[in-house]
């Protein structure tokens, strides 16, 4: 990246706070229609019973678990990357990590909330929280759901604060800068940071531990997402290998959608000087390496079923692969491996757009995924008597419901890029001038040139 | 205008804060006098290694003791209090339980770890402290708080010669 006074950086980054464009006003008020749109039918949902979806007997688990799981992976983009890239001291993640760690406690709140959603009664959901009632009923600790519950409060409060406590500094900047009562709101918002070296000290430190913390946080949380599935004895989920394939689709499934919300961010905010194609090719790589990795997940998931060969396992593994299902199967194949692989792995292809398509491709594959492997598996289970006549169709409710999140997401990110800077200021002018140190001469003739 | 008693210069850039900071200590003004202020850490310079030592590293660990406690307490609670015979495994089964254990104890750490970052840094504190907004447009301030009246056009002197840009005051030394 081509050296910039602080100023100047200062400049680039809070332009997109200044003001609001029709063009964004138009785009945000046709994603809050969805949103609104999808909290009608959730209401009509709660106003009529869980009947109005289409699950039946026995598929009971359809789009909004699909959705729960999608989500929750998707939140993987942020924080663990984030993580990793910042205690490998990755130099290039400056300009990337805040646009990850939105993603996740956005993704995360939303693929939280579809447990609630997907309760016939939403009202009763306290009931999963251990508390003293007054019936003396405790939750089952031995229930994977009530793992969630424990794994998705904990994901929540360390991407939070992990997203939130680097933004202090920059909260401090829109302070300075602003004038009025929004110099007010950022003031209280700020909460003192003054920029001191005991405060820049416990911020670092503060980082590394949770760098440390969050990683294997992130883990768990989405092995014991895959446990939901892993610990009932239904055919394709009673798997050893779930958690690592979860985590594995997961990872896959968020660099995907960080790339996609940098080129947005890049397009939208005009961020071409700072969000460069290094920054996408490197995802690229990444992408292409998870890509291979799930292909290679797939593989290994099937091939033990097809050697297997239990009848009730390879009733679904048929269903999927040659029976109702695998027009959804071919084409999550072709985007999550087909499209991708020549995109990422030609160097020529893998351009900004080149990894936009594969990212594109990815998210559709891996929310076909994650409903192939709750839907096929829960219409035919161990018992034929069981089995699905009427197969599973969404109702209006569950579609409009799912088009709601993915317009909630962009709805969110739209209104965070406007009041936080979504590219670290005070991360990005460090590693500048770390870069700097490295060539002293060139920093101090620049300061000097300043001071004149 | 902050009311806090202080001199202070705003330095363009990293070196010549460091110098300023140098001119300060050859001037003899104690270390817990010297306030600093960038837009950035600049851990590389000496300048900002003031306050460096924390515990937050032990207290974290001791954040993660304490919530192992609490998970495996309220696990083992619930599992109890309630009995649920279920799949063949114990009241008090062991992987759930550790599952719990695991997820509290990462929690309690990151909480802890949040709350030694602000008792740290002392935040939130939204009272009267020096303090100039210029540094957010890049300047870096080294300043004294409380110098006696006697050393001000010494320590000014010094601070520009050191290649401050400005040179300010706050508290009583403004109106002077």
């Amino acid at each position: 990246m081509p050296a910039r006074t602080p100023e100047q950086i200062n400049e680039d980054l809070m332009r997109p706070l200044q003001g609001v464009s029709a063009r964004y006003l138009v785009i945000l008020a046709f994603f809050v229609a969805i949103v609104l749109a999808g909290l009608f039918a959730w209401g009509w949902q709660v106003n009529h019973g869980i009947g109005v979806s289409g699950l039946r007997r026995p598929v009971f688990w359809g789009f909004y678990i699909t959705n729960f799981v999608f989500w929750i992976g998707l939140s993987h983009a942020g924080t663990l990357i984030s993580a990793i890239l910042r205690l490998a001291n990755a130099t290039w993640r400056r300009p990337v990590t805040r646009c990850a760690e939105v993603i996740t406690v956005f993704a995360l709140s939303i693929g939280a909330m579809f447990p609630i959603i997907h309760l016939g009664r939403p009202w009763v959901f306290f009931w999963l929280v251990p508390y003293p009632s007054e019936r003396g009923i405790w939750p089952n600790i031995r229930s994977p759901l009530l793992w969630d519950f424990f794994a998705i409060s904990t994901y929540l409060l360390g991407s939070g604060t992990f997203l939130l406590l680097p933004i202090l500094p920059d909260l401090a900047l829109v302070r300075d800068r602003s004038t009025g009562l929004r110099r007010k709101i950022y003031t209280v918002l700020a909460i003192g940071w003054r920029g001191t070296p005991r405060q820049w000290h416990r911020l670092e430190k503060a980082m590394s531990i949770m760098a440390i913390a969050v990683i294997p946080v992130a883990v768990s949380v989405h092995s014991i997402v895959s446990w939901d599935f892993a610990m009932a004895p239904v055919p394709m989920w009673h798997s050893t290998i779930f958690a690592p394939y979860f985590v594995a689709g997961a990872i896959f499934s968020g660099i995907a959608a960080l790339i996609i919300a940098m080129a947005l961010l890049r397009k939208f905010l005009h961020l071409e000087e700072y969000l460069l194609r290094m920054h996408f090719e490197n995802l690229g790589k990444l992408l292409l390496v998870m890509s291979l990795l799930w292909a290679y997940f797939v593989f290994a998931e099937r091939l033990t079923t097809y050697y297997g060969n239990e009848p009730s396992e390879m009733a679904v593994f048929w269903l999927t692969l040659t029976g109702r299902y695998s027009p959804l199967f071919w084409t999550m194949v072709v985007c999550n491996f087909i499209i991708p692989f020549p995109l990422l792995a030609i160097k020529k292809l893998r351009t900004i757009t080149g990894c936009v398509i594969a990212s594109i491709g990815v998210v559709i594959g891996m929310w076909l995924e994650r409903f192939l492997i709750i839907v096929p598996s829960l219409s035919h289970k161990y018992l034929p008597y069981s089995w699905a006549t009427n197969f599973y169709k969404p109702s209006w409710v569950e579609i409009t419901i799912t088009a709601a999140t993915f317009a909630a997401m962009a709805m969110l990110y739209m209104l965070f890029s406007k009041f936080i800077p979504i590219i670290s200021v005070w991360e990005l002018k460090w590693g500048q001038h770390t870069e700097e140190v490295r060539d002293p001469v060139l920093a101090r003739a620049d300061e000097e040139e300043a001071t004149a | 205008m902050s009311q806090v008693n202080s001199i202070y210069g705003l330095f363009p850039g990293p070196h010549s804060a460091e110098r300023g900071m140098n001119a300060l200590r050859d001037a003899g003004v104690p270390a817990d006098k010297i306030v600093v202020m960038a837009s950035e850490p600049f851990e590389e310079y000496s300048f900002a290694q003031s306050d460096r030592s924390t515990w937050m590293g032990w207290i974290a660990v001791g954040g993660g003791v304490f919530g192992a406690i609490a998970g495996f307490s309220l696990a083992w609670f619930v599992q109890t209090a309630y009995p649920l015979a279920a799949g063949g495994m114990p009241l008090v089964a062991p992987w759930p339980t550790g599952i719990v254990t695991y997820e509290l104890t990462m929690m309690s750490a990151v909480l802890v770890t949040v709350i030694a970052l602000l008792v740290g840094s002392r935040i939130p504190d939204w009272s009267d402290k020096l303090y100039d907004p210029e540094i957010s447009y890049g300047k870096v301030l080294i300043g004294v708080v409380d110098p006696s009246d006697e050393s001000r056009a010494s320590l000014e002197d010094r601070l520009r010669r050191a290649g401050a840009e400005k040179i300010k005051a706050t508290g009583r030394f403004a109106s002077n």
